[in-house]
């Protein structure tokens, strides 16, 4: 089988614009966790998330087109731009053989708040006439393909907080059995308004004062936005045309609890992550970093714990494991995208991003978290942990290169 | 005497649990009623709902220092107490 490398990276979330900006944030432990800021936010009870903050579209985009893009398709247009400027491409080299796959669990969801907004709230008669090609979950990777002639196969995937890793393992699997040779893959949210908010408030699973994931004091967890897109291709077509490869995706697994709809399954995580690692080749031991999904629910990281615990045996004791989410906030649809720059960060870097806002140690959580600060090593390979609403999990694996 | 909010409550968790509210004892909890996080969720939407009130509760509060959820009992008298105007740390003693 073909081996499939990251070639180039793009990300926007509440830390910076910029995969650098990115990685110098997260290695400095900062928090894009603050005060949200949108119409009506007074009447939520949970008044905090990772937004981002000045992005000033209207000096982005052309006008004309400005009117078909929602935040996430912005977000998902900015951060391919930036990986397809670091793969040193303009364009799909061969427009057929190359896609695009965005996850997205909420789509163009501002958009869909704010015509719900004109017609109830405001009682307007109208809504925008492009409301609908605007909030459509495909509509990101639409524009991607639009913007850098994607011909080949392309849709959005919705796997709720799995959604990028669906998105990103999807390419690689396409990449690697020769059904295409590059793939544009991530994942694109923007659901910090007023009623993707309220929504989720009702569920009583947010933090109303911070993310603290692994920490006994964590009380939920709390929403970010962004991006995250990358460009996949061969190896050897990354070596022919001159690309330097990032990173090396060597494995990935999904499956599906099919039991509860938002508990975590402790069993199906298990077997999420040891799949990855068998699809990879990898054994345990030769994973350095793991990015946990890591919510700062009670259930979730007391279930991943466990389940890395399971898989990983002894090896357990050995590997770091921090959740990214306590900076950039639960991207949802975006957050295994966004994640995947603190994998990046990890092999080639050697730097392994923290677990902030780390209070007190948690029995139950009783891995080597990271805690507050980054640390140097050297990482040949690590993992990327999704599980989400609906059961479905998805990890994916690295390895340096 | 049982109050009105009493019934209130227990007939709001009979009906999420597709019980009849006679069939519930105070010393009953949640679990035993057969409902699951989500059906404590809509429980407490329907308690915010009947009585205009806002429930301080986190599901991952493990305590359940704001709101105690620990049984039929336990969630009327912090139902009550929400009622009486008594803050939720005020509900915790």
């Amino acid at each position: 089988m073909r081996r499939v490398v990251i070639t180039g990276a793009g990300s926007i979330n509440a830390l910076a614009e910029g995969v650098g900006a990115t990685k110098t944030a997260l290695a400095a432990g900062r928090s894009g966790i603050g005060a949200l800021q949108f119409p009506d936010v007074e009447r939520l009870n949970v008044r905090i998330g990772a937004q981002i903050h000045g992005f000033a579209p209207q000096d982005r985009f052309d006008p004309g087109k400005l009117a078909l893009y929602d935040a996430f398709t912005q977000y998902a247009l900015v951060s391919g731009a930036e990986a397809m400027a670091q793969a040193g491409l303009e364009n799909a080299p061969d427009p057929a053989r190359w896609g695009c796959i965005i996850g997205t669990a909420g789509g163009g969801h501002g958009t869909a708040n704010d015509a719900y907004r004109a017609v109830y709230a405001q009682g307007k008669t109208r809504v925008h006439p492009l409301t609908v090609p605007k909030l459509m979950a495909n509509a990101a990777p639409a524009h991607l393909a639009i913007r850098f002639h994607l011909q080949g196969p392309g849709f959005a995937v919705s796997t709720a907080c799995a959604s990028s890793n669906h998105a990103i393992g999807l390419a690689f699997q396409m990449v690697r059995s020769g059904m295409v040779d590059g793939m544009l893959a991530g994942g694109a949210e923007a659901m910090l308004n007023f009623g993707g908010l309220k929504a989720w408030e009702g569920l009583r699973v947010m933090s109303p004062d911070g993310c603290r994931p692994f920490s006994a004091d964590r009380n939920g967890m709390v929403q970010g936005e962004g991006a995250g897109v990358f460009v996949l291709e061969t190896l050897d077509a990354a070596l022919a045309r001159g690309a330097t490869p990032l990173a090396e995706i060597t494995g990935f697994s999904m499956n599906c609890d099919a039991s509860d709809i938002v508990m975590p399954d402790q069993d199906s995580a298990a077997r999420a992550i040891a799949e990855a690692l068998k699809d990879a080749g990898m054994a345990p031991e030769e994973v350095g970093y793991i990015n946990a999904h890591g919510t700062a629910t009670a259930a979730n990281d007391r279930i991943e714990t466990a389940a890395i615990r399971h898989v990983f045996g002894e090896a357990a004791d050995h590997v770091a494991v921090s959740s990214t989410k306590s900076m950039h906030g639960h991207c949802i649809g975006a957050t295994g995208a966004v994640e995947l720059v603190a994998c990046l960060m990890a092999l080639q870097d050697g730097v392994i991003a923290p677990t902030i806002n780390y209070g007190a140690p948690d029995p139950d959580c009783d891995l080597d978290v990271v805690p507050n600060e980054a640390r140097r090593a050297q990482v040949g390979a690590v993992l990327s942990n999704a599980f989400a609403f609906g059961g479905f999990n998805a990890v994916l694996a690295l390895r340096a290169i | 005497m049982r109050s009105q909010v009493h019934d209130q409550v227990l007939s709001i968790i009979a009906r999420e649990a597709h019980r009849e509210p006679a069939d519930l004892r105070a010393d009953m909890t949640l679990e035993e009623l057969g409902l699951d996080s989500l059906g404590l969720v809509e429980v407490i939407f329907a308690i915010e709902e009947q009585f205009d009130i806002s429930v301080p509760f986190n599901a991952n509060d493990m305590a359940q220092a704001q709101f105690d959820i620990s049984s039929v009992g336990a969630i009327v008298r912090a139902v009550e107490r929400l009622m009486s105007g008594e803050s939720p740390s005020a509900a915790v003693a």
